[in-house]
């Protein structure tokens, strides 16, 4: 069994197509054993049933809300007991978790810099209940709480950019990545596990019932993400952007939404050609920022 | 070695003394000198390889401990009032893991309105978290307590938070006379931490696993077995105490001249030294009235409550909290425990936000329960005239 298998493996219980075994274990290729902080969401509800626990790293999950002072602790804890050489302390986290409900943890640990991967698992919205919105759904986005309506067209505001906020908290390494791209996020956690400090990763996580595509679209789907540069992988270290996935022909953004149920809507809607217009001015707007064109 | 010193002091002396490996608190009033204090003791080095973390909020201070203690480390925290239910989440979740985190609680009233004074609401609300709850009367045994709580929290047939509460202000920053412990003494009493398992990558565990209806139950139960099991070990970890430091603060509860009494007064807290006054002058004065301290609150003792009022008539039970559209949480456990009994139990409420509780009060309530001048249940004592807007 390779090693990633015997750290993260069988008995968890993800749809075929779901990006977060993909992301865990590219994850933990590059960590080795490690310490698991995971908050309440999809991959702790795959992946930590009593009696099925898919983890062979030591793992815990406390509440929704707190995975990053969790880690915290644990850090703090293998400090004080002289054991820090066991390996690193890693929280996986949903979008929700990290850009919403948990902010304020994860804003105390970059703060009080500890030495701790922080991953966020982003399949841009509450999937594990069913597709209700979160911080980092995009706009245009038809979930249960942002319906496509009469009125509305889904989600109207923007996705919130965590990226900025570590880097704006002095974390040590920021980058984001994407589960179309494994060998990147390995390579990526590799890096981040260089600097002493808090790190944050930022992984493009495909989700097959909320985003509404089949399990063999999904790494197309999340590939397209990149390629129109409206998930744009980037690297920063100490706060200087270090490295961009080049992207050659960029497509246009209606290629990644057309194959998607969540987006289905705009482009019958009303307002559905102002939203991709929107998003479409994101990904030049990306594309221009981080010089993404090869 | 005595000295007057004041109770967020004797607190923060006491907690450097069980060597805990992990600190993480948020300030409040009035909690905040006690952890001002060990920061200092930190600052100087005198923690030895502790980490000590001033948290973004009492909800990350209790989360930080929750992933220490996972990971074997002896923690420690204080809080009261919004701190204690912002930490309330977590430390459900703390007491389901069976993380031994130990509080000092700096007993606050809740908003609202916001006040920063003493009262038991806060604690009260963590009743059914599955924390140990005890309550002191002065800074020379909150002092004692400290390690007791580690001893007792710890200990592999209970592994539960342990809160051990005392008076804000009233307590915390009153000037006492207070033997302090030496290291040799604490080192003898409490070894160190040495959990049952611990998150180590050498022997990968998940801990909090979610549980479907066919496991829930019975990991719920198992934590109400472990407060269960705590009332021996915390008589028996209070007689060692007893032993070893030559200070007998009693067991689960402290019953004094009841044995004779009509009537019996419970007190928790540092309303005990009060009350336990002036029952003792109404005995003087002939009066059959017998006084009980109640120590431990969780788990309640209801078995020794029940033997020592065996021959009253009546029981007052001073509240210094509600539970609204209910008894006081203390009154309904002492009825809970009696309720085979033909004893009637009056609840006095007091002191709620601070509102003082002088000696004349104290009197004239236990007065007027003895001379059948009021009814049995809940009323307030101490309540000014006023005027409810909202009708």
């Amino acid at each position: 069994m390779s090693e990633n298998m015997r750290l993260f493996g069988s008995g968890h219980g993800a749809c075929p197509g779901c990006g977060l075994p993909i992301a865990v274990k590219s994850v933990l290729e590059a960590t080795g054993p490690c310490f698991v902080a995971n908050s309440t969401g999809c991959l702790e509800i795959i992946s930590s049933q009593y009696g099925k626990s898919a983890w062979g790293v030591p793992y815990i999950h406390s509440v929704f809300e707190n995975a990053a002072a969790v880690a915290a602790g644990i850090e703090a804890a293998l400090k004080a007991l002289g054991r820090k050489d066991e390996g690193p302390v890693v929280v996986f986290a949903g979008d929700g978790a990290t850009a919403d409900i948990g902010i304020g943890c994860l804003s105390g640990m970059f703060d009080r810099g500890h030495d701790v991967l922080y991953v966020c698992l982003d399949n841009e919205a509450y999937q594990n209940t069913g597709n209700q919105q979160s911080g980092l759904t995009p706009p245009g986005s038809s979930t249960t709480t942002t319906p496509a309506g009469k009125v509305l067209p889904g989600k109207v505001k923007a996705k919130k950019d965590m990226p900025a906020i570590a880097l704006a908290h002095k974390a040590r390494y920021v980058a984001t990545a994407s589960v179309a791209f494994p060998r990147d996020i390995t390579r990526k956690v590799k890096r981040a596990l260089e600097f002493e400090g808090p790190k944050y990763i930022q992984i493009h996580s495909v989700c097959v019932t909320g985003w509404g595509i089949d399990g063999k679209q999904a790494i197309p789907v999340a590939r397209l993400a990149v390629e129109t540069a409206l998930y744009p992988l980037i690297e920063f270290e100490d706060g200087q952007l270090v490295r961009v996935r080049k992207i050659k022909d960029r497509k246009p953004v209606e290629e990644y939404l057309k194959p998607q149920r969540r987006f289905r809507h705009l482009f019958k809607h009303p307002k559905g050609k102002e939203v991709i217009a929107e998003l479409q001015r994101v990904a030049d707007e990306n594309a221009k920022k981080f010089g993404l064109d090869a | 070695m005595m000295k007057v010193v004041r109770g967020f002091y004797a607190v923060a002396y006491s907690v450097k003394l069980c060597r805990p490996d992990v600190i993480c608190a948020y300030p409040i009033t009035p909690q905040s000198e006690i952890v001002e204090n060990i920061a200092q003791m930190y600052a100087n080095g005198e923690l030895g390889n502790c980490e000590y973390i001033t948290a973004e909020s009492e909800f990350g201070a209790a989360s930080i401990l929750v992933g220490a203690s996972a990971a074997g480390a002896r923690t420690y925290t204080a809080t009261c009032s919004q701190g204690l239910i912002l930490m309330s989440e977590v430390l459900w979740n703390a007491a389901g893991m069976r993380l031994p985190i130990v509080l000092t609680i700096a007993n606050r009233s809740l908003s609202a309105p916001l006040s920063i004074w003493n009262d038991h609401q806060d604690s009260m609300a963590m009743r059914d978290a599955g924390i140990i709850q005890m309550y002191v009367e002065n800074n020379q045994e909150v002092h004692d307590m400290m390690p007791q709580a580690f001893k007792i929290a710890e200990n592999h047939k209970v592994l539960l938070p342990m809160m051990v509460c005392m008076d804000g202000y009233k307590l915390t920053h009153a000037y006492e006379p207070v033997d302090l412990l030496s290291q040799e003494l604490v080192d003898e009493f409490l070894p160190p931490y040495d959990p049952p398992v611990k998150m180590t990558t050498k022997e990968p565990y998940t801990f909090g696993s979610y549980a479907t209806p066919a496991s829930y139950m019975e990991f719920r139960v198992a934590v109400y077995n472990a407060m269960e099991r705590a009332r021996k070990v915390i008589e028996d970890v209070y007689k060692e105490w007893a032993e070893i430091s030559g200070r007998d603060w009693g067991g689960n509860i402290v019953a004094e001249n009841c044995e004779d009494a009509d009537v019996c007064v419970m007190a928790m807290g540092s309303l005990v030294g009060l009350v336990r006054e002036v029952v003792k002058e109404l005995r003087d004065e002939g009066k059959k009235v017998g006084f009980i301290k109640i120590r431990t609150f969780r788990p309640f003792p209801a078995d020794e409550i029940a033997k020592a009022v065996d021959n009253a008539e009546k029981v007052i039970v001073f509240e210094r909290s509600l539970s609204m559209g209910s008894d006081a949480p203390v009154t309904l456990d002492v009825k809970s425990a009696i309720h085979k009994k033909a004893i009637d139990v009056y609840s006095p409420v007091v002191g709620l936000g601070g509102r003082d509780v002088p000696q004349n009060l104290v009197k004239s309530i236990i007065e007027e329960v003895m001379e059948n001048k009021v009814e049995p249940g809940t009323y307030f004592r101490g309540l000014k005239d006023y005027e409810e807007v909202i009708v």
